[in-house]
């Protein structure tokens, strides 16, 4: 079998591993080699047909292929090397690629590797739903391929289960397409997509939310007929007495996303429960030396365009360490999360640094402050009116206020 | 004018189609018909996939026999069909004195039944077998094993079609006539068949198959168990089959871990009488309960390790009232002459599925002079398992001669585009979702089908000329799809 060697292989082609391979490119790694397993780069974006891609980073609404458009312009530019429809089977101790394509397997020796595979969505047997399993059960983003990339409609009468963003969307895009969209419920008492998606897909449609309520039953031997909805209490149960029928043809799940990290566990890659992501440190290295992870495949992000920040990072630290010129910490400050939040990223760092602090919440707070704390000592302290679970919260920290410090902790004051 | 056939089996179960399989050895036109649009969407492909080694049935009944035949002609059964098969073995765990005895007493029985290699082991023995398992001690049995239980329905139906057997997908019988010689059966979509000799081998129907010929004496309860499938990365946490020692009663083996040979693990099967001879959903109760079970036996599992829960139905004969065993119905029926019945057929009948057949031919036998076929084919083409699972070098190589072996299709599971046009292309025909997922494991992985199914669409769309209504998940309604976009 024949074996390749580049200095940089980055596993995937949507906004993280676009970003990454453009921004080491640019930081002086001139071999590297990007790896796609679709037939066209771009990942999830080119389904993404909604515009509002791109605010920050370029101040102007985007639909998702115009914003996937701008990096794939730049890699062309910079004439990156690209393989497309070709899938990375295993890699073995983190630098030996197996790949598999049209033109067969190959081998490939990489100096270093960026993992930017993104995420996939969590499935009715991931949340063990309850009922039959008859057809018209679609995950959100499976529809939005369909209905988007290959014009099939998925049903006429749905109901969304879960209040995910892309959920959101796609009660939307339902509804436009002549669906009726009866209902999105949201097991937990507050939304999990953004407070802009549900204005825009839901509110400005006249399609209601209901919280703290769940699909307790499917029902259709084969095609779906309709659910049971009821009421979800304190202890996660359904209430009593709060049941009742909805009746649709399809139902939506929009109940999450799973960092797609198998390739990462078989390089026996540490990975961190909150995440589901690698465990990694101020230059985003994970538990393997040369191995970087960025993007939904180290968190699930709430914006692409911090994807792609972050993915620059993760790029330029990536040339620098091809280069020599990231030597190893001498120790490491390990970040915890405390009270109220859900995780926060990175695990570790050097202390040699500034660095960003990317975290989420795991309850809606009003009027908060994030405090970044060594012990008792107050590091950085961030006030917040409004702080949520579906939006990521970023900080800076300044490398001259953890010196000498052995671990931070993270908490909602 | 009708169809005439030698034998006509109703019901391509794994019972059906290994009776359609052994009696295609034989000079004979046969039928199997079969109400759903594939072979085994019975209780053939929604159980366990165990291999049982014979220790809980009693000496002298059908299933202790056939059970530990069908156990032993599954191995080269498996080489010539190209089956999945792992004899793992199984350790039946005791956890107090009364256990002890339980298991003492099932070694007994098993050794009655010719059940070979049983031993009890003392709590460090069986931990060699499996470590950090719980018990103080534990039968063990070395014949009872793994196999995919729709990979050999298909396959045994596979082999049969190339040896002559007719399959009539989506053929429920409505009706059966007895004629002076033999049958007339009548399917829902108008079709009629005659034959001489007519198999009742419709597992959860099979009743209903009884009354049509004036048959009342049987019953089918069905019962339903419950399973979750979890991840393959817990694969290697569970390498033998561990059940806890049977109670006096118990409708089925008890909740456990079964590793299946394609890596998942299961936890199941629960035990409800229900009503509803169809109906497999799975039920807030007993998912709650199996989660709990999952947990306290795989310590390391966490909560999106579970992908998918199935349910699949036990037909049985005994009552909700009355619990426990009856012994499988096989009978040759003197009153009703040509007409051969089987009824009941529960747990073990996969292990027995074999066995079932060679009993059968030899009733058939009675009746019609049998005569060996030269042509018979006892192999089934093609690769024992998925591409993914051949040595590195092979699976290059081919792919080197075939681009349709580079293309991985469905990620999580390794399917490639070439096993997910074997599939598509399938020799009964059957042209469901459904059936390429039973065939290739294709949307049987961790995202379930978020990824492939659209490309699985666009290959049955562009390669194939599948309209949008030709989608169908498993039944004729079953519609993927509503129409297209605006």
């Amino acid at each position: 079998m024949q074996t390749l060697k580049h200095d940089l292989v980055v596993i995937g082609g949507g906004p993280a591993g676009l970003a990454a391979a453009i921004a080491a490119k640019e930081a002086g790694c001139d071999d590297v080699l990007l790896i796609e397993r679709d037939r066209r780069l771009g990942g999830i974006l080119n389904q993404c047909i909604h515009d509002g891609f791109g605010l920050h980073r370029f101040g102007k609404a985007l639909t998702g292929p115009e914003y996937a458009q701008h990096f794939i312009d730049r890699l062309d530019a910079l004439a990156i090397q690209r393989m497309l429809g070709t899938i990375v089977l295993s890699m073995e101790g983190g630098h030996v690629l197996h790949i598999s394509s049209k033109t067969g397997f190959r081998r490939i020796s990489a100096g270093a590797v960026i993992l930017g595979m993104g995420c996939r969505e969590r499935t009715a047997g991931a949340i063990c739903l309850p009922g039959t399993r008859p057809a018209g059960i679609y995950t959100a983003g499976a529809a939005q391929t369909f209905i988007n990339l290959q014009n099939i409609m998925i049903g006429k009468r749905i109901v969304i289960l879960g209040s995910g963003d892309i959920g959101l969307i796609m009660a939307r895009r339902l509804t436009l397409e002549g669906a009726e969209v009866e209902a999105v419920f949201e097991i937990l008492p507050y939304a999990s997509g953004l407070p802009r998606n549900i204005q825009q897909c839901l509110n400005d449609y006249g399609i209601p939310l209901y919280l703290s309520t769940s699909v307790i039953d499917i029902h259709g031997k084969e095609r779906v007929t309709g659910v049971t909805v009821a009421e979800i209490g304190p202890d996660r149960r359904p209430v009593p007495g709060t049941e009742r029928h909805v009746a649709c043809d399809t139902l939506l799940l929009s109940v999450g996303l799973i960092p797609e990290n198998e390739l990462t566990r078989g390089a026996d890659i540490l990975i961190e429960s909150r995440t589901s992501g690698a465990y990694v440190d101020d230059a985003f290295m994970t538990s393997r030396p040369g191995v970087f992870s960025c993007g939904n495949v180290l968190h699930v992000h709430d914006l692409v365009d911090y994807v792609s920040e972050e993915a620059e990072t993760v790029g330029r630290n990536t040339a620098a360490f091809l280069k020599g010129d990231m030597r190893p910490a001498e120790s490491h400050i390990d970040i915890k999360p405390g009270n109220g939040v859900g995780y926060v990223l990175p695990q570790r760092v050097g202390g040699e640094k500034d660095f960003v602090l990317s975290l989420r919440v795991s309850e809606p707070f009003r009027n908060r402050a994030v405090l970044v704390r060594e012990g008792k000592r107050k590091v950085k302290r961030k006030k917040m009116v409004r702080l949520h679970p579906a939006e990521m919260i970023r900080m800076n920290v300044k490398v001259d206020k953890i010196q000498d410090a052995m671990s931070l902790e993270v908490s909602v004051e | 004018m009708s169809d005439h056939y030698d034998v006509l089996i109703i019901g391509a179960g794994v019972v059906g189609n290994a009776i359609a399989r052994e009696l295609s050895r034989y000079r004979l036109k046969i039928a199997v018909v079969e109400r759903e649009q594939d072979v085994g969407m019975g209780s053939s492909s929604r159980n366990s996939g165990v291999l049982h080694s014979g220790i809980n049935y009693k000496p002298g009944t059908l299933r202790a026999m056939l059970d530990v035949q069908g156990n032993s002609l599954m191995e080269g059964l498996c080489r010539e069909l190209k089956v999945k098969i792992d004899y793992i073995g199984k350790l039946t765990i005791a956890q107090d004195k009364d256990d002890i005895k339980t298991l003492q007493r099932l070694k007994e029985q098993g050794e009655a039944n010719g059940v070979p290699g049983l031993e009890i082991l003392n709590a460090d023995q069986m931990r060699k077998k499996q470590p950090d398992v719980g018990g103080i001690a534990a039968l063990w049995s070395p014949t009872s094993g793994i196999i995919c239980p729709y990979g050999l329905t298909i396959a045994l139906a596979e082999n049969a079609f190339m040896n002559g057997v007719r399959f009539f997908l989506g053929h429920e019988v409505t009706s059966i006539q007895r004629k002076e010689e033999g049958f007339l059966v009548n399917t829902g979509n108008g079709h009629r068949f005659t034959t001489t000799i007519l198999i009742n081998a419709a597992g959860l129907f099979s009743d209903r198959v009884c009354r049509m010929l004036g048959i009342n004496e049987y019953r089918i309860y069905p019962c339903r168990g419950e399973y979750l499938i979890l991840d393959k990365r817990l694969k290697g946490s569970l390498s033998v089959l561990v059940y806890p020692a049977p109670k006096e009663n118990m409708p089925g083996l008890g909740i456990h871990l079964t590793n299946t040979v394609d890596g998942n693990i299961l936890i199941g099967p629960s035990n409800e009488y229900i009503d509803d001879h169809d109906d497999c959903a799975s039920t807030s109760n007993i998912m709650a309960l199996l989660r709990k079970e999952g947990h306290e036996l795989l310590p390391m599992l966490s909560t999106s390790d579970f992908i998918r829960s199935f349910s699949g139905l036990r037909a049985k004969q005994t009552s909700p009232e009355e619990k426990g065993y009856k012994d499988f119905v096989i009978e040759s029926r003197k009153d009703v002459p040509g007409f051969i019945n089987l009824v009941g057929i529960e747990s073990p009948g996969l292990t027995c599925a074999p066995a079932i057949g060679l009993m059968i031919k030899d009733m058939v036998a009675e009746r019609i002079a049998l005569e060996e076929k030269k042509s018979f084919i006892s192999e089934r083409p093609g690769r024992l398992g998925m591409f993914s699972e051949l040595p590195a070098e092979e699976r290059a190589d081919l792919a080197s001669q075939d681009p349709d072996y580079g293309e991985i299709v469905c990620r999580c599971e390794q399917v490639t585009k070439r096993e997910i046009l074997e599939a598509i292309q399938n020799p009964l025909g059957c042209k469901t979702i459904a059936g390429i997922r039973y065939r290739a494991r294709a949307t049987m992985g961790r995202c379930q089908g978020g990824f492939c199914l659209p490309r699985i669409v666009e290959i049955l769309e562009k390669d194939f000329g599948y309209r949008l209504e030709d989608f169908i998940l498993n039944r004729p309604e079953s519609r993927l799809f509503t129409g297209r976009a605006r």
